[in-house]
C-alpha cells in the first residue's frame, strides 16, 4: 500500500474512533456537570438536612431546603404506578403473546405503539382536563390535582413499555415447556401463568424496572396533574411535588442557594436513575443467560 | 391381556394432506409397544393423537374413534385424559424451575397442596424414574443444571407424578448419549410392571430390545402390527421386511 | 372434569385478562378520540398561519410549527454523522471487546436519563454559553437521540453480509472505500428508522427544551430562528395549557401532535416492513 493511502486510512480510523467515543464523553460530561453543580448546594445545606429535612420553603424569609417530601412522593408515585400498571400490562401481555388471534394481536400492537408515541404533555393535558376534575367529583375533594392523579397518569404512561417487553419475553419461551405442561393435564391458562410467565420472569422483571425508570423520570405530565405543592405525601388526595417537578417548577425564577438546591435535587434524581439502570442491566443479563 | 387403547378407522388430516389412514390397533395393558417407521410415516402423529396433543395444531381434522379404557377420548375432558395418558418428549424439556417444583408441578396442578403429600409424591416419582439417588441432595436446584440424560429421567418422573396409566414416549433417547439411552431403556422395562408404554423410536435395536409389540407405519398407514419378535424375524409384509432389515428408511 | 377450584382459576384469569386488555385498549381509544374531538374543531387556517398577537387578541401557532421543523432539522443534521459514525466504529473498526461494551453501556445509560436532567445539563452546557435558543435545544436533543440513531444503524450494519465486505476488499479497495461504497449504502434502512424514531422523540419532547430553547413565539427564518429562543409545538402546548389556560389552542396542538405521532408510527412500521422484504 502507498504511504499516503495508509496515512489516509489511519486518519479515517481516527475520526471514527472519536465518533465512537462521543457517547462515552456525553455520559461523563453529564455526570461531571451534575456532580459539580449539585454538590455545592448539598454542602451548604448539609446532607442530612437536605435529604431528610421534611420541609421545603425555598422562598421563605428563612428558607428551608428539605427534599424528603419530594423523595417520598417520587417513590410513592412510582410504586403506585407500578402497582396499577404492572398487573394490567402483564395480563395484557400474556393475552397478546399467547392467546390473542393474530388480528386482535395486530390491532392491539398498533394501539400500544400509539400509546407509546403520545407526548407526555398530551397525557398531562388529558389528565388535567378529564382525570383531575373527575377525581374531584368522585371523591368530593377540593382539588383533584393530587398524588392519585399523578399515579394514574404514570400508570398509563408506563403501560406500553411493560406490555412490549413482556410480550417479547413471553414469546421467547420455548414451546416445549408449554407442551410439557399441557401433556400433564394442565389447561392452557394454567400453563401460561404457571410455566410461561415464570420462565419469562427476567424479561418481565426488566420491563418493570424500565417502567420504574420511566415513572421516576417523568416531569411534564406529572407537573400538570400533581398540584405541585411541596407537601409530605400523607394522603393520595394531597397536592404533591415530585423530584422531577421540584426541579422544573422553580428553575425559571430561581437564584443563589435556591438554584443550587435545585441542581442538588437533579443530582439525587440522577443517582436514583443510575441505580435503576444498573438493576435493569442485571435483569437483562439474566435473560440472556437463560 | 386387556387392551387399554383401541383405535378404529382413525384418519387424520393436516389441512388437505392426510397423515393417518384408517389406523386400527389395540394396545395391551402393562406392556411396551414400539411404533417404528421412516420419518414422516405418521407414527409421531399417531402417538400425539392418543393424548390429543394434536388438538393444539390448527387445521387438524380427525375421523374414526380412539377409546381409552372403553371411553372415547374425544368426548372426554382433555385435561383428565392427559393426566391419565402422560407424555415424554423427544428433547428433554424440564421447566426452568427447581427439580422439586418440576415434579410437583403436575400434582399441584391437579389440586394437591399438602406439603407432606407432595414430598412423598416427589420422592416416589423420582425413585420410580431411577434418578432419586442422583438428585436427592439438590432438589431445590434448578433442573436445567442436570445433564441431558438426567433431564430426561426427570421428565419421566414429572410425568409419573400425576399417576398416569399410560406413558407415551416420543423418541425419548434420540437426543441422548448411549449410556443415558441404556438407562432410559432399563427404566422403561421396569416401568411396564405398572404402566403401559407406547414408544416411538427410530432405533430398530431399541425396539427389539425393549418392546413386546411393534407397529410398523408407512406413509400414514399401519402396515403391520404384532409381537416384536415376529415382526423382526418373520414379518408378514414385504415392506416391513425391507424396513427392519434396513433396505430403506 | 377438572375440579371446581381449577375452574375458578380459569375463569378468574380469563376475566382479568379480558379486563386488562379492555383497559389498555379503552384508554388508548379514549385518549385518541377525546383529543381529536376536542382539538380538530379548533384547528383553523388562521391558527396555523399566524403568530400570536396581544394587540389583535389572536393566537397563532405558525412560529411553533416553524420552530419544531427547525429544531428537527438542526438536531438530525448534527446527530446523524455522530450516531452513524459511532455505529460504524463499533461494527467495522473496534476490535477491543472492552471498548465496545463500554460504548454500548454508555448509550444505554444515555437512553435511561430522564429528559428533565437533559434539560438541566443542556441549560448549563449550551444555554449558558450560546444563550437560550433553538440551537441550544437542538444540541441537547442531539445527546438524547444519539443512542437511538446509533443503535438502529448498528442493528442494520450487523445484517450486512460479511461476504459483501470481503468481496470489496478482495478487489483491493481500502477500508474507507469499502465502508463508503458497500457498508453504508446497505444500512440505509437502519438510519431511516432511527431518524423516524428520533423525529417522534423530538416532537414529543418538552422537559428538555423548556430551559434550553425557551418559549418565545416569534416567527423567524431558519438561521435566525436557530439563534433565538423559541417554543416547539409541545412546549407551546404546555405553556398554553398550564400557564395561560388557553385550552382550545392546547387541544388543537395536542390533536396535531397526536396525528403526527400516529403518522410516525405508521411510517416506522412501513419502513421496517419494506426493508425486511427487500433484505429477504
Amino acid at each position: 500500500m502507498k504511504k499516503s493511502s495508509k496515512l489516509f486510512e489511519g486518519f479515517v480510523h481516527g475520526i471514527f474512533l472519536v465518533l465512537g467515543l462521543v457517547t462515552i464523553a456525553c455520559v461523563l460530561i453529564i455526570t461531571v456537570y451534575l456532580v459539580a453543580s449539585g454538590i455545592p448546594g448539598i454542602v451548604e445545606i448539609g446532607l442530612t438536612d437536605f435529604l431528610f429535612g421534611d420541609e421545603w420553603a425555598s422562598t421563605a424569609a428563612e428558607p428551608k431546603y428539605g427534599i424528603l417530601p419530594f423523595i417520598l412522593t417520587s417513590i410513592y408515585g412510582t410504586l403506585g404506578a407500578i402497582i396499577i400498571g404492572v398487573p394490567i400490562g402483564v395480563l395484557t401481555a400474556v393475552y397478546l403473546a399467547k392467546i390473542a388471534p393474530s388480528s386482535v394481536k395486530n390491532v392491539m400492537g398498533q394501539m400500544v405503539s400509539i400509546l407509546a408515541g403520545i407526548p407526555s404533555v398530551v397525557y398531562g393535558l388529558v389528565g388535567m382536563m378529564v382525570l383531575v376534575p373527575g377525581l374531584r367529583k368522585l371523591f368530593d375533594i377540593p382539588d383533584g390535582a393530587s398524588l392519585l392523579a399523578a399515579i394514574i397518569v404514570l400508570a398509563v404512561m408506563i403501560l406500553p413499555s411493560i406490555i412490549k417487553m413482556s410480550v417479547t419475553a413471553l414469546e421467547a419461551v420455548p414451546q416445549e415447556y408449554e407442551d410439557a405442561s399441557l401433556a400433564l393435564g394442565a389447561t392452557a391458562e394454567e400453563t401460561y401463568f404457571r410455566v410461561s410467565l415464570p420462565a419469562a420472569k427476567s424479561g418481565v422483571a426488566a420491563s418493570v424496572v424500565l417502567g420504574v425508570g420511566r415513572a421516576i423520570g417523568e416531569a411534564m405530565a406529572v407537573m400538570m396533574v400533581a398540584g405541585n405543592a411541596p407537601n409530605m405525601p400523607d394522603s393520595l388526595f394531597q397536592s404533591v411535588r415530585f423530584l422531577t417537578t421540584a426541579v422544573a417548577s422553580e428553575m425559571s425564577y430561581s437564584s443563589g442557594l435556591q438554584r443550587q438546591a435545585l441542581f442538588s435535587i437533579a443530582l439525587v434524581l440522577f443517582v436514583f436513575i443510575m441505580l435503576i439502570n444498573a438493576l435493569l442491566n442485571f435483569f437483562l443479563k439474566g435473560e440472556k443467560k437463560e | 391381556m386387556n387392551s387399554i387403547i383401541t383405535a378404529q378407522d382413525l384418519c387424520l388430516w393436516y389441512g388437505q394432506s392426510q397423515a393417518l389412514k384408517n389406523i386400527n390397533i389395540q394396545i395391551p395393558e402393562r406392556s411396551i409397544t414400539a411404533l417404528i417407521g421412516p420419518s414422516g410415516c405418521g407414527k409421531s402423529t399417531f402417538l400425539k393423537t392418543l393424548n390429543r396433543m394434536n388438538d393444539l395444531i390448527n387445521g387438524v381434522r380427525i375421523t374414526g374413534t380412539v377409546e381409552y379404557n372403553g371411553t372415547d377420548i374425544f368426548s372426554q375432558d382433555v385435561n383428565q385424559l392427559r393426566k391419565e395418558v402422560g407424555m415424554v418428549f423427544q428433547k428433554p424439556n424440564p421447566f426452568p424451575m427447581s427439580i422439586y417444583d418440576n415434579v410437583a408441578y403436575g400434582p399441584r396442578t391437579h389440586g394437591i397442596r399438602n406439603k407432606a403429600q407432595l414430598d412423598e409424591i416427589v420422592e416416589r416419582s423420582l425413585r420410580d424414574a431411577a434418578i432419586w439417588d442422583e438428585v436427592k441432595d439438590r432438589l431445590k436446584k434448578n433442573a436445567l443444571g442436570l445433564s441431558g440424560g438426567q433431564q430426561q429421567r426427570l421428565c419421566i418422573a414429572r410425568a409419573l407424578a400425576v399417576q398416569p396409566k399410560v406413558l407415551l414416549m416420543d423418541e425419548p433417547t434420540s437426543a441422548l448419549d448411549p449410556i443415558s439411552t441404556l438407562k432410559i431403556e432399563e427404566l422403561a422395562t421396569n416401568l411396564k410392571e405398572t404402566y403401559t408404554i407406547v414408544i416411538v423410536t427410530h432405533n430398530m435395536q431399541q425396539a427389539l430390545r425393549i418392546s413386546d409389540r411393534t407397529a410398523f407405519f408407512l406413509l400414514g398407514e399401519l402396515v403391520e402390527y404384532g409381537d416384536t419378535e415376529q415382526i423382526f424375524s418373520q414379518p408378514a409384509d414385504k415392506r416391513t421386511e425391507d424396513y427392519v432389515t434396513g433396505r430403506f428408511g | 372434569m377438572i375440579s371446581r377450584s381449577r375452574k375458578l382459576f380459569l375463569w378468574t384469569v380469563r376475566c382479568l385478562m379480558g379486563l386488562a386488555v379492555a383497559v389498555t385498549g379503552g384508554i388508548t381509544l379514549f385518549i385518541v378520540f377525546y383529543v381529536l374531538a376536542q382539538g380538530l374543531p379548533n384547528i383553523t387556517w388562521e391558527l396555523l398561519s399566524t403568530s400570536p398577537s396581544y394587540l389583535s387578541d389572536r393566537i397563532g401557532i405558525l412560529p411553533d410549527i416553524l420552530n419544531t421543523v427547525y429544531i428537527i432539522i438542526a438536531t438530525l443534521v448534527i446527530v446523524l454523522p455522530l450516531g452513524v459514525g459511532a455505529a460504524v466504529y463499533l461494527t467495522e473498526y473496534a476490535t477491543n471487546r472492552r471498548i465496545v461494551s463500554v460504548i454500548e453501556y454508555a448509550a444505554e445509560a444515555l437512553s435511561g436519563i430522564p429528559s428533565i436532567i437533559y434539560g438541566l445539563v443542556g441549560m448549563l452546557m449550551f444555554s449558558n454559553n450560546i444563550g437560550t435558543s433553538l440551537m441550544a435545544g437542538a444540541l441537547t436533543l442531539v445527546i438524547m437521540n444519539l443512542p437511538t440513531i446509533m443503535r438502529n444503524t448498528q442493528e442494520s450494519l450487523k445484517t450486512v453480509p460479511q461476504s459483501y465486505r470481503e468481496g470489496a476488499f478482495g478487489l483491493g479497495a481500502g477500508k474507507w472505500r469499502v465502508i463508503r461504497t458497500v457498508v453504508l449504502p446497505n444500512c440505509v434502512d437502519g438510519i431511516v428508522t432511527g431518524c423516524i424514531l428520533s423525529v417522534g422523540r423530538i416532537l414529543g419532547e418538552s422537559a428538555a427544551l423548556l430551559f434550553t430553547a425557551g418559549f418565545a413565539h416569534m416567527a423567524n427564518g431558519f438561521f435566525e430562528g436557530l439563534g433565538s429562543a423559541g417554543a416547539t409545538l409541545t412546549v407551546a402546548l404546555y405553556i398554553y395549557a398550564k400557564e395561560q389556560g388557553e385550552f382550545e389552542v392546547a387541544f388543537a396542538i395536542a390533536s396535531i401532535l397526536m396525528i403526527l405521532a400516529m403518522l410516525i408510527n405508521l411510517s416506522a412500521t412501513l419502513v421496517t416492513k419494506k426493508f425486511q422484504r427487500r433484505k429477504k
